[in-house]
């Protein structure tokens, strides 16, 4: 899904009223929608879709610092890049010249480009206008909000500016990365959105909220430690050191050094990746859905929404075995990000914690159901010819909320999706699976680290699953937590149900690019 | 499904076996002479055969069905696969006809919901049908749409 287009408009293209050049078929959606041009008084008539209102006054800049953050990358690039070449050549007195126009002509576009973003609410959405020559206009709907990100990098942690992340559903890409905004901007816009997207008063402060759990430092050193990828760089250590000492003659200690090199750059991931990223881990939840603060150098705050969990999945590597402990990862619509890594960084819900704990955790997000205590039944006889080892680990089950599957020898992993969320059901069969009457049915989730896959079960049973699954994803979506989650206090009695889209249209984002 | 779809693929199959056995002819046999054709001919010559067996297998066994809450696609001989997806998880619908399938009168239309997983795809479709089905779906799709 591009950018959440209406069910069909993508369809063949172009309607003939959208074919305005340099706009996009969805576009007019939000061009021609009553409420877009709400409460600005100097929009244009609007049936000139084709044309970006001018940005309201009372609309905000970023902070003043953020030509200055955002360009010192690119001129690092350009050092990098011009030094190589100067080095090569021996002309450094170009080299320098090179450098500082760069760094003017940087300069010069990140400060037009500062000057021409801004940003605030009109009517129920977020706008953000940017470009100077195109100029766009990015409106993002709250009532889609999925979660609400505030990152600090290094950099920005010592210039006291952050970036405030909106993600909604659409694509891979965080929608709108607000960088950067001044600490307690970025904190009163998290509140604002917040607030706005829950369906109450904008001026609500921020809710309090309860810590539920903090990760030990000593607990998170140890599961570092042993982690996988952790012991693996240690016992390439361990070798080639001990190759290090048989070696006899001096050539062949290099050659020995550079084979450590794997080792060492497995120990340091194992050790950014659980470490650094997780390291002063608080989880706590409040009305507004959960929150979670961490990070040594880079931190990072998340808020998820109630209702916005589309799976969660508990885990346990081999060697956690050993102290009893697990983690816990999520999906949430829009944190998929465009690579593993990035998808890793925002999934975590606990990085470690004992088994109770997580199970603890585990309810309190999945409301209504105790996945751990769902019965599970195990795969049938056949699948051992295809899971040797574990196909008596295989095993799904499912309640009134939720589909549990449960698999895994080595790495344990127990994953529960719940019906509303679910998107698609499949049923796969390849060939060897059709001799021994067997067939894999997938509960498709947004894209994540969680994947409700049973695997390896009889055909006719495959088929039931599909069709309870499809039956249970139907009813559940119509009493799932409606978009707008405390819109359903102050409607109590009502009928606000699933359909909290009763508008018609389901475009969680806009946006308009014009040349 | 229209069986022009069958037509269709049996063009192309035709054409690459014939551009790949010609490529891969000259290469063979500038490296083993007549006997590297020879390899070469008789790779195209089964290539083609079983894809014309093929094609019309794999035809037969796509089917959709529109049920009351759900689309239904189903395909695959070797790996079957059927996928459900519920009209109020569609996201949008894209109906596609390359320059081949235009000259044929075809369309595909490929249902997408949130997950990248979803796998609903229709291929080879007359393309009244594959509009009257996107108006249907999109229509469906509106009245029954859930958030996320």
């Amino acid at each position: 899904m591009s950018d959440g287009e209406r069910p069909g408009d993508s369809v063949n293209g172009v309607r003939p009223e959208d074919s305005v050049s340099g706009v996009r078929p969805e576009d007019s959606v939000s061009g021609v929608r009553p409420d877009a041009a709400g409460d600005d008084e100097t929009s244009e008539p609007s049936g000139k879709a084709s044309r970006v209102d001018p940005t309201p006054e009372h609309f905000k800049r970023l902070h003043p610092l953020t030509p200055l953050l955002r360009g010192w990358a690119f001129l690092a690039a350009a050092i990098a890049f011009g030094g190589q070449d100067a080095l090569r050549s021996g002309e450094m007195g170009r080299f320098g010249i090179t450098v500082v126009g760069i760094a003017i002509l940087g300069m010069v576009t990140g400060l037009l480009s500062w000057w021409f973003t801004r940003y605030g609410f009109d009517g129920d959405a977020l706008r953000i206008d940017s470009g100077m020559l195109n100029r766009r206009s990015r409106r993002v709907r709250l009532d889609r909000l999925q979660a609400v990100d505030i990152n600090r990098p290094l950099a920005g942690r010592l210039l006291g500016v952050s970036e405030l992340r909106l993600e909604v559903a659409g694509g891979g890409k965080a929608e709108a990365p607000l960088q950067y905004l001044a600490v307690d901007d970025a904190v009163r816009l998290r509140a604002e959105l917040l607030a706005r997207a829950a369906g109450i008063d904008a001026d609500t402060p921020e809710a309090p909220e309860r810590v539920v759990h903090q990760v030990p430092l000593d607990r998170l050193v140890w599961s570092t430690v042993l982690s996988g990828v952790f012991v693996m760089g240690l016992v390439i250590l361990v070798g080639m050191g001990v190759a290090f000492a048989f070696v006899p003659n001096r050539t062949a200690t290099m050659g020995v050094a550079w084979s450590m090199l794997p080792g060492i750059i497995a120990i340091g991931a194992a050790l950014w990746n659980q470490l650094g990223r997780n390291f002063g881990f608080v989880l706590a939840e409040s009305p507004d859905g959960y929150r979670i603060r961490k990070g040594l150098l880079d931190t990072q705050h998340q808020t998820v929404p109630p209702g916005r969990v589309q799976g969660v999945a508990l885990r346990q590597p081999l060697l956690w075995r050993v102290k009893g402990w697990v983690r816990l990862d999520v999906d949430v619509a829009g944190y998929s990000g465009e690579s593993t890594d990035d998808s890793q960084r925002t999934s975590t819900l606990l990085p470690v914690a004992t088994f109770d704990e997580a199970a603890e955790v585990l309810r309190q997000v999945l409301p209504g159901s105790d996945p751990l205590a769902v019965p599970l039944s195990t795969a049938p006889r056949p699948a051992r010819w295809l899971r040797p080892f574990g196909w008596k680990r295989l095993a799904y089950g499912f309640d009134d909320h939720v589909v549990v599957v449960r698999e895994g020898v080595l790495y344990r992993n127990l994953t529960a999706v719940p019906h509303a969320k679910a998107q698609s059901v499949r049923i796969n069969q390849g060939p060897v699976q059709r001799r021994l009457g067997l067939a894999t049915v997938h509960v498709d989730t947004t894209p994540g680290p969680v994947d409700a896959v049973i695997r390896h079960r009889y055909a006719a049973e495959a088929r039931q699953i599909v069709d309870g699954q499809t039956e249970r994803s139907r009813v559940a979506r119509k009493v799932d937590v409606p978009e707008q989650w405390m819109a359903r206090y102050r409607f109590a009695g009502s009928d606000r149900d699933g359909d909290a889209d009763g508008d018609g249209n389901p475009t969680a984002s806009s946006e308009r690019d014009q040349e | 499904m229209s069986r022009k779809l069958v037509s269709l693929r049996r063009l192309v199959l035709i054409v690459s076996v014939v551009i790949g056995t010609a490529v891969a002819g000259v290469g063979l046999g500038l490296l083993f002479d007549e006997v590297g054709v020879a390899v070469a001919l008789a790779g195209g010559l089964v290539a083609l055969v079983w894809g014309l067996w093929l094609i019309p297998r794999n035809w037969r066994a796509w089917g959709y069905a529109e049920r009351l809450d759900d689309l239904l696609v189903t395909h695959g001989v070797m790996y079957r696969k059927l996928t459900v997806v519920p009209y109020g998880r569609m996201q949008f619908v894209d109906v596609a006809s390359g320059p081949l399938e235009r000259r044929y009168g075809l369309a595909t239309v490929q249902l997408h919901t949130a997950s990248p997983a979803t796998d609903a795809k229709i291929p080879g479709l007359p393309a009244a049908e594959a509009a009257r089905l996107r108006d249907r779906l999109s229509a469906l799709g509106e009245a029954q749409a859930a958030g996320l």
